[in-house]
């Protein structure tokens, strides 16, 4: 028995592998044998290469083994194999051409090859060349996406084989503008360069100005004379200018050993502090050196001696400037490769300008959209109840917490949303008719102690807020429909919950226009307004209107609430953010009527995008010049821009 | 026959001697010159009280009195703080810069000096050079100038646009609201050339008086502070008492009818709003090298709010109310949110007055408003047995913001 097992194993080992031995893998293998056992990032390409241009079917599932450590050699006779685990001691061998069991082998007969990282990058870049033409798209895919992370001059040639053979349209598309890109980087011909450059004016995405923009990159040197015809001239700089400060052109003068150096003061200071002497440095007394001039005389003194290395001086560094050019050279060397690109990125530079206007034209629409959410509640009880409630902003905050509250009962988001928004005005209408019946009513005519009772309410809900939820900020998360964003171009978006909001902003304008002119309540609540005797003896309940608008106008901040809630996080300080820029969108607006509470919002939005455009970098300066301006706006009119006229304007 | 100044404001004289019998009793107990009962802290509090009762009285003249309720006033009182707190941080860096610069083996220039202290104080927001506001800095004639000039100023050209396109009332109220804010937020930037929100710190050590121990600077500040508020009363006492007064309560009442009158109400309104700005700005220059720090947080328009809630529990127009809110509901609050005040347990919730003092605050002040709208200063007038004029529940004056006479009762 044992003798019959014996001969079938060298039957195994001696028949079989004579196959293996001649497909033409393992001969390719066996030729670059040295430098597989070598395994030297350094040394290894040509066995790579020789892999990835062999055409063999076999060689992509190779490489991909080797780079998974999966490619054993047998230490008896050098063939490679891709081994399978049995036990811990023994191994299946796997032919690598035709992918047949072949044998079984103990552990310590083969060796397993272990491809550095620096390998393992170097075989995946071949791989690339198998996977673009892989028939799974999303391999293609990967492929694709490999290659814009990181590409190399030898994709182009296996990217341009493979456009011929891709069947997806989305991917050939893809496929086509990436070869495009890597023509701009890698092609040898100038010609088919430059066509590549020209198709990609006046395109919107970052990969192209990523291809571009290298081409353009230039670097300063200095030359005394004329700069050298070779070179691809960008400009000639005046040293002095704003492109090239007389300190910065001096510097590439020294780095260029065309000058000797300018000692700075600091240099100055340590060197005469290294050379006291007798409590003088040179002729100078110490005690004389407290200004510019006389530790420049000193220093003369000192240099002269040959101590110190002589510093230039204010003539010489001029006439340095002088006697030589200053100019920036691009990289590239062909200069009709730079133009066109140069070309190319003005383009790209214009339609980025109007696609970033358009951007921000929607960032600033957004914006408008939650001012005026914010404020639209005021405008119930400020704009046309003439009350100031300063709790508003607390209202806001109700609403907020009441959706984080519900979020954590109900997990479900969309579900949780949606029964928020009717609790949450629910919630802050409760709120706000209470407020009205224990302290605004008694208060309609000093207006002023309005103001200042409703602060006293808004202090204490929000530090009661603070001792309910603390100090940090909750989330409200929306669902996941509202995830994300709508993305139009590589520069225009616009994230679904500002949708959300801005159509949120438009169906309580609708609400707000069709309460207050089509319903019983709304005309009441105007003529309340206007006339509460007169509406009184027309058997209207004054006290029970004002309290029902009061209601309505917070139970609009509570809604706007919960949609604030679901953008910015939730604290008790929400509200306070929001107070005095909705009184602003009121005022800027002209008390009294919504179309203006929405011109002031919208006016408020743009203008405060605007500032931060112009000065991206400061948010804060946005909104200090937003309120300048605002309180000079009132300047010329007082009433808003939509005054109301006559009796309706009260006093 | 006319009578008398402080014949006719005899509270003036009875405020007078009161704040003096204060401070002597403060001298005496404190560590600086006295036997040391009141600790040096506590000392700085009442200095500092001291200053927030002068603003008080400037809200009281222009609230209380004018009927403009500013939400704008603590803006005028933090950038008094800023003025001299630019020199106080300038003049003492100057002199520990001199003392470093002085070891090195070579002199330094003018420039090096200045660089260096540039450094020493922006750079903590990352720059060495010194913004145009701080031109005047090493020289306290000019710097102390502007603790008057620059709110005065601010004051002037804010009232002068708003009085001149009869901004009034809640809308006056926010539009200084929004000043105040605008303010705060541009001091936050750090290149606002005031340090952004770390402000102006170290205010408390005077420079050239470093072997002066700070109970003894304490007492100093105290006694700076009580004779600005004894001046500041006297002032707005003579300002609300004779014709002028009556002008500018005739303006709180009607402001139309005044101006039909004849009176040049923005004239009127304007002076009281820039006086005002003035007082709050003298008393932030004596506030904030009591409190060492001064930063935009102090500027923000909850500041200004507090200064009217201070006014109105202590009962506005009548300045010794003024003085009694801002004292009395500022030294509460100091109690109450410094942790001195005992837990109160409800069985199930313990209160902690830390965290509830500003419910309790909010709440009562709703209630001050509601029912006490005279304030705590309405307590003399049953003292003095003073009563309203029996009108049949008309109102006090013409206008719809004037007190009805049942609320006048209350």
């Amino acid at each position: 028995m044992r003798i019959l097992l014996a001969a079938l194993s060298f039957l195994v080992l001696f028949t079989l592998p004579a196959a293996a031995q001649d497909s033409p893998i393992q001969k390719l293998l066996q030729q670059h044998r040295d430098l597989i056992e070598q395994s030297s990032r350094r040394t290894i390409a040509p066995a790579i290469d020789a892999l990835r241009d062999s055409g063999l079917p076999a060689a992509q599932v190779v490489l991909e083994k080797w780079q998974g450590k999966e490619l054993w050699q047998r230490k008896a006779d050098g063939l490679f194999f891709f081994a399978e685990r049995i036990d811990a001691q023994t191994y299946r061998l796997v032919d690598i051409a035709t992918g047949n069991e072949t044998a079984t082998a103990a552990k310590d007969e083969i060796e397993q090859l272990k491809p550095n990282s620096g390998i393992r990058g170097m075989i995946g870049a071949a791989l690339v060349q198998f996977q673009l033409t892989d028939p799974d798209p999303a391999r293609r895919a990967d492929a694709l996406n490999a290659i814009s992370r990181d590409a190399e001059p030898a994709h182009l040639a296996a990217l341009r084989a493979s456009i011929g053979a891709e069947t997806d349209p989305d991917l050939r598309a893809r496929k086509e503008r990436l070869e495009r890109l890597l023509t701009i980087s890698y092609d040898e011909d100038p010609a088919a360069r430059i066509a590549a450059i020209q198709s990609f004016a006046g395109d919107l995405g970052v990969d192209a100005r990523a291809a571009l923009n290298p081409l353009v990159a230039t670097t300063r040197a200095v030359v005394s004379g004329n700069p050298p015809a070779a070179e691809n001239l960008a400009r000639v700089l005046e040293p002095g200018s704003e492109a090239l400060p007389k300190d910065e052109a001096y510097a590439l003068l020294v780095a260029a050993d065309l000058a000797p150096p300018r000692i700075n003061r600091d240099d100055i200071r340590a060197a005469l502090a290294a050379n006291i002497q007798n409590g003088r440095v040179g002729s100078v007394p110490v005690a004389q050196l407290d200004t510019d001039a006389a530790r420049e005389r000193a220093y003369a003194e000192l240099a002269e001696a040959g101590i110190v290395p002589a510093t230039a001086t204010e003539a010489q560094v001029a006439e340095a400037l002088a006697s030589h050019t200053f100019y920036e050279r691009y990289a590239e060397t062909d200069p009709e490769i730079t133009a066109a690109a140069a070309a190319a990125l003005d383009d790209i530079a214009l339609k980025v300008g109007l696609n970033q206007a358009a951007d921000l034209t929607l960032d600033a629409l957004s914006l408008a959209s939650i001012y005026f959410l914010a404020a639209i509640g005021l405008a119930v009880t400020f704009g046309v109840m003439g009350v100031i409630n300063m709790a508003h902003g607390e209202f806001i905050m109700m609403g907020a917490y009441t959706g984080y509250v519900v979020q954590q009962l109900v997990p479900d988001y969309t579900l949780s949303i949606l029964i928020a928004l009717p609790l949450a005005f629910a919630i802050t209408f409760g709120a706000g008719v209470a407020m009205e019946r224990l302290v605004i009513r008694w208060l309609y005519n000093r207006p002023l102690e309005t103001l200042l009772a409703t602060f006293g309410i808004s202090i204490a809900l929000q530090q009661l807020a603070k001792n309910i939820f603390g100090t940090q900020a909750r989330p409200l998360t929306s669902p996941d429909w509202l995830d994300g964003a709508l993305v139009i171009n590589d520069v225009v978006s616009i994230s679904y919950i500002r949708i959300a909001i801005f159509v949120l902003a438009l169906i309580f304008l609708g609400l707000f226009l069709f309460i207050m002119r089509k319903t019983r309540l709304g005309l009441e609540v105007r003529a309340v307004t206007q006339n509460p005797r007169m509406a009184a003896s027309m058997g209207i309940n004054p006290e029970r209107i004002n309290m029902l608008a009061f209601g309505l106008g917070s139970g609009i901040a509570g809604v706007a609430g919960v949609a604030i809630g679901l953008y910015a996080k939730v604290t008790s300080e929400l509200g306070q953010d929001y107070i005095v820029q909705s009184f602003m969108t009121v005022v800027v607006g002209g008390v009294g009527n919504i179309w203006g509470t929405l011109l002031g919002a919208t006016l408020i939005g743009f203008l405060q995008k605007g500032i931060e455009w112009l000065n991206p970098s400061n948010t804060l300066a946005a909104q200090t010049y937003m309120i300048l301006f605002i309180i000079l706006f009132i300047q010329f009119r007082p009433r808003g821009i939509i005054a109301l006229r006559g009796r309706a304007a009260g006093d | 026959m006319r009578k008398s100044f402080v014949a006719r404001n005899p509270s003036v004289l009875i405020f007078l001697a009161l704040l003096g019998v204060f401070t002597l009793a403060v001298t005496v107990l404190g560590e600086g010159l006295g036997v040391g009962l009141i600790s040096t802290s506590f000392v700085k509090t009442l200095g500092k009280t001291l200053c927030l009762c002068l603003v008080a009285i400037a809200m009281d003249l222009v609230w209380g009195y004018t009927g403009i309720l500013s939400l704008g006033h603590f803006a005028f009182f933090g950038l008094g703080g800023y003025m001299i707190g630019m020199w106080l941080m300038y003049a003492r860096t100057e002199l520990i810069v001199a003392e470093s610069l002085a070891q090195a083996e070579i002199p330094p220039t003018p420039d090096e000096i200045r660089d260096a202290i540039g450094t020493q104080i922006f750079g903590v927001v990352g720059g060495s050079d010194f913004p145009a506001v701080w031109t005047f800095a090493h020289s306290l004639p000019i710097q102390l100038a502007l603790v008057v000039l620059v709110p005065g100023l601010l004051a002037l050209v804010f009232g002068w646009l708003a009085f001149r396109s009869r901004v009034t009332g809640v809308y006056l109220s926010i539009l200084t609201q929004a000043m105040t804010l605008a303010l705060a937020l541009y001091l936050f930037q750090n290149d606002s050339g005031l340090r952004g929100n770390n402000g102006l710190s170290g205010l408390q050590n005077l420079p050239g008086a470093a072997d002066v121990p700070q109970s003894m600077v304490s007492i100093w500040f105290f006694w700076a502070s009580a004779a600005a508020l004894a001046i500041g009363y006297v002032v707005a006492a003579f300002v609300v008492s004779g014709k002028f007064g009556s002008v500018i309560r005739g303006i709180r009442d009607d402001e139309a009818r005044v101006r039909f009158l004849g009176y040049s109400v923005e004239g009127y309104k304007l002076f009281v709003f820039t006086l005002t700005a003035v007082i709050a700005g003298i008393a932030g220059a004596l506030y904030y090298p009591q409190a060492g720090i001064i930063n935009p947080a102090e500027i923000a328009p909850i500041a200004s709010i507090y200064l009217a809630v201070w006014v109105a529990i202590g009962g506005r127009g009548r300045l010794y109310g003024a003085v009694i809110g801002a004292a009395f509901v500022s030294l509460l609050s100091t109690w109450f949110t410094g942790g001195q005040v005992p837990d109160l347990p409800l069985g199930i919730y313990t209160v902690k007055w830390v965290d509830w003092w500003l419910v309790l605050l909010g709440f009562s002040f709703v209630l001050v408003t509601l029912f006490a709208p005279k304030g705590i200063g309405g307590l003399f007038d049953l003292l003095t047995g003073r009563h309203g004029p029996d009108r049949h529940g008309a109102a006090l004056g013409p206008d719809q913001g004037s007190l009805r006479e049942k609320e006048a009762e209350q």
